[in-house]
C-alpha cells in the first residue's frame, strides 16, 4: 500500500517537521534539514529580515525545502492574518502555520483567534496548518474553515514533556479527516514514534532539535523515530490481550 | 485593580525577619519546585541562597534554553532629548544640572537612524527626559513616523503617559515600553524625587498598566538598583513583572536590573549592588518567571556581559550611546557613563564565540 502524506496537493516526503527558533548557530538549520531528511520547515516571519541576508533566518533554510511562515507573535486573528500577508508578500510562498497565542506563560493558542485566522487566511488561498490546543469541536470547524492538516500541542511549546495529550488527538486521529500533525511539547525520538504510532500523519519539533548537545545528530535520530513510528502504524498493530485464556471458559456449554 | 493596592499587601511585611528563618532546606525545596510563588522567590532573594548560585544558575540555564533557546536579541537606545523638569537627585538629565540641552529634529533622528540600521538591528529603544513642552507625545510620534522606516519594531522609554497617549504612540508604530520605578520604596521614592511631576509615585507605577491596557506589546520594569535595598527591590520588580503577566497574559514582560552608574552631578548611592547580588537577582527571577525576558544594558562592563549571556539575560543593547545625537556628532553629555562600548559587530561575535545567536529581528 502507498503511504503517501498530502497537504495543500503536494506530496510531503518527510513526516518530520522542523521549527526553528532556538537553532544557534543558525546554519545548523541547515545541517539538521540535511541529516534528518526533513522537507517542511516553519520559520517565524518576525525573525525573518529580508534586508540582512546574512542574519535571515529564512536564507539558511534549503532552497528545496517547503517554507512554512508561522505568525508567531499574533495575539488575535488580525494580527495572524497580517503576518500571513506580509510573508507571501515577502515572496515565502503560500504556506503559512497559524499560531495565535495570548498566554505567554504557557504559551497555549488561542483555538478561538485560530479558527478566525483559518476562515480568512484560506479563503485567500493560503495552505493553512493551525496550531491547537486538541479539541474535536475545534478541529471540526477548522476542517469547515478549510484548514490543510490540523497541529495539536503534544505538551506545551517548548516544555519537552512528551505525548501527553495523546488521548484527545487520538480523537482527532479518529474523527477528523485531515492529517494531524503533533506540534510542540515532543522532546525525545521515543516520544516522536509514540504519536507516529498513534496515527498522527506528521510530528513538528524545534526545541528538542535545535537544543539538544548535538541538534544535527538529534535531528537526524527523530527522522529515523518518525519513519519507525508511521511504519508500526501502517503495519498494523498485534491485538493486546486484555483478558487471560480461561482454562475454565465461560462459554465453553455453547456446543454449535 | 492596580500594582499599586497589590503591593500593599507586603507593606508591613519585615523582609528582615524572613530572611533570618531561611534555612537550606527551603532554598532547597524552591530550587526543585516547577512553579514559585512570591515568597519562593524572596527565598531565593534571600542572603543565605548565595550559598546556591551555581545550583540556581545550573537551573536558570536549562529554562533559559527551553524557553528561549541560546539566542540574545540585541538592541540599541537612541536618545531623542534631553530636557528634563524633574529633579532625580541620581540622574545626569536632571533640571538642576548644567548640561548642553537638545532635542534631535526630524533630520537628525533620521541620521541617527541611518548609522543605526546600518549595524542590521531592527529593536530600538527611544528615549526623552521629561518636559511635555519640549518633548511632547506629537513629537515623539513624529519621530516614531520616521524611525518606522528603519526598524520594526520600537520602544519607548519616556515619562508615563496616559492609556490614550500611550494608544495614539502604539498607532503610530510603538510595540515596546520600557519604564523603571527606580525605587518601589515608596518614602525612599519621595526623597529621591524631590521636585516635579516624577514625584508622582502613583502615576508611574500603573503606567506599564495603562499601556497594555492601550494594547502593547511588550513591557519592561525594573528598579534602579543602589538607591535603597535591592533584595525587596528585587523581589517588588519581580511581583510587578508577576502581576502584569497575569492580569495581561498576551504581553510579553520583562525586567532590567540597571545598577547606578557615575554620571553628572556624581550622586554616589549609599548602597553597593555587587556583581553576586545582580547575579543572585537575576538567577532567582528566573526561576519564579521562566518565560520573563531579561535585559542587561551597557550600564554594565563587558567581561560580566559575557557570563550574564548564560545566567538568564535574553537582550542585551550594544553600541549604545546615552547622549542625544551621540552617534551623528559625538561629544556630547550622556545620561550616564556606559561601561561596554563594544559594537554591535562586536557583541555578535562574541554571543558567536560563546554559541549564541545574535537575533536582530523579533518583530514586524
Amino acid at each position: 500500500m502507498e503511504d503517501k502524506l498530502i497537504i495543500g496537493g503536494q506530496e510531503i516526503t518527510s513526516r518530520l517537521f522542523l521549527g526553528t527558533g532556538k537553532f544557534s548557530p543558525n546554519r545548523l538549520i541547515k545541517e539538521a534539514v540535511r541529516s534528518s531528511g526533513v522537507q517542511v520547515v516553519t520559520v517565524a516571519l518576525r525573525r525573518v529580515d529580508l534586508e540582512y541576508e546574512e542574519e535571515n533566518i529564512a536564507s539558511f533554510v534549503p532552497k528545496d525545502c517547503i517554507l512554512m511562515p508561522n505568525t508567531s507573535g499574533a495575539r488575535n486573528a488580525g494580527e495572524a492574518v497580517r503576518i500571513a500577508r506580509l510573508a507571501r508578500a515577502a515572496g515565502l510562498g503560500h504556506w503559512v502555520k497559524i499560531e495565535v497565542v495570548t498566554d505567554n506563560r504557557y504559551l497555549l493558542p488561542d483555538n478561538f483567534e485560530t479558527i478566525k485566522a483559518t476562515e480568512i487566511l484560506s479563503a485567500e488561498g493560503f495552505v493553512v496548518l493551525p496550531y491547537m490546543s486538541p479539541d474535536l469541536i475545534v478541529a471540526k470547524k477548522l476542517l469547515e474553515a478549510g484548514a490543510a492538516a490540523v497541529m495539536p500541542l503534544g505538551a506545551p511549546i517548548g516544555s519537552n514533556r512528551g505525548f501527553k495529550t495523546r488521548e484527545l488527538v487520538r480523537i482527532l486521529i479518529d474523527e477528523i479527516p485531515l492529517p494531524i500533525i503533533v506540534d510542540a511539547g515532543i522532546g525525545r525520538p521515543s516520544e516522536a514514534a509514540e504519536a507516529m504510532e498513534a496515527g498522527a500523519a506528521a510530528v513538528l519539533v524545534n526545541t528538542a532539535i535545535a537544543t539538544a548537545g548535538d541538534p544535527v545528530a538529534m535531528a537526524r535520530a527523530f527522522g529515523l523515530a518518525v519513519e519507525a513510528g508511521r511504519a508500526a502504524y501502517i503495519s498494523g498493530f498485534g491485538a493486546t490481550q486484555v483478558y487471560a485464556s480461561a482454562s475454565s471458559p465461560l462459554t465453553g456449554f455453547l456446543s454449535d | 485593580m492596580s500594582f499599586y493596592i497589590e503591593r500593599k499587601n507586603y507593606e508591613k511585611f519585615d523582609f528582615y525577619n524572613f530572611f533570618e528563618r531561611v534555612d537550606d532546606a527551603d532554598i532547597e525545596r524552591v530550587i526543585a519546585k516547577d512553579r514559585l510563588s512570591e515568597l519562593d522567590y524572596l527565598t531565593l532573594l534571600s542572603p543565605r541562597a548565595e550559598g546556591y548560585l551555581e545550583a540556581m544558575a545550573q537551573k536558570s540555564l536549562l529554562l533559559t534554553i527551553r524557553h528561549f533557546g541560546r539566542v540574545i536579541l540585541l538592541y540599541t537606545p537612541l536618545y531623542l532629548a534631553n530636557y528634563c523638569v524633574n529633579h532625580c537627585v541620581y540622574c545626569g538629565f536632571q533640571v538642576r544640572n548644567r548640561l548642553s540641552r537638545k532635542k534631535l529634529s526630524v533630520d537628525e533622528v533620521e541620521a541617527e537612524a541611518k548609522i543605526i540600521a546600518a549595524t542590521g538591528l531592527k529593536h530600538i529603544l527611544i528615549l526623552t527626559g521629561e518636559s511635555r513642552k519640549k518633548s511632547p507625545v506629537s513629537y515623539i510620534k513624529e519621530c516614531i513616523e520616521v524611525l518606522k522606516r528603519y526598524f520594526t519594531s520600537i520602544s519607548i522609554e519616556i515619562y508615563p503617559l496616559e492609556e490614550y497617549e500611550y494608544a495614539a504612540l502604539i498607532s503610530a508604530g510603538v510595540d515596546g515600553l520600557t519604564i523603571y520605578q527606580e525605587v518601589y520604596n515608596e518614602e525612599v521614592y519621595a526623597d529621591l524625587h524631590p521636585a516635579g511631576p516624577k514625584r508622582n509615585y502613583r502615576f508611574r507605577l500603573e503606567a506599564p498598566e495603562r499601556a497594555c491596557r492601550a494594547g502593547i506589546r511588550t513591557v519592561n520594569v525594573g528598579a534602579l538598583l543602589g538607591l535603597h535595598d535591592w533584595r525587596s527591590e528585587a523581589f517588588f520588580t519581580g511581583l510587578h513583572a508577576n502581576y502584569l503577566q497575569n492580569l495581561f497574559p498576551e504581553v510579553d514582560v520583562s525586567v532590567s536590573p540597571p545598577r547606578i552608574r557615575p554620571q553628572l552631578g556624581g550622586y554616589r548611592p549609599d548602597i553597593e549592588v555587587s556583581d553576586k547580588n545582580l547575579v543572585q537577582y537575576m538567577l532567582a527571577f528566573r526561576l519564579f518567571m521562566p518565560r520573563g525576558g531579561i535585559t542587561v544594558s551597557t550600564r554594565e562592563r563587558a567581561e560580566l556581559r559575557d557570563h550574564l549571556v548564560k545566567l538568564g539575560a535574553t537582550k542585551m543593547s550594544a553600541g549604545s550611546s546615552t547622549a542625544v545625537g551621540g552617534r551623528s556628532n559625538g561629544g556630547a553629555t550622556g545620561q550616564f557613563e556606559i561601561s561596554d562600548g563594544r559594537s554591535v559587530a562586536e557583541m555578535a561575535a562574541m554571543l558567536y564565540s560563546m554559541g549564541y545567536q545574535p537575533v536582530y529581528k523579533d518583530w514586524q
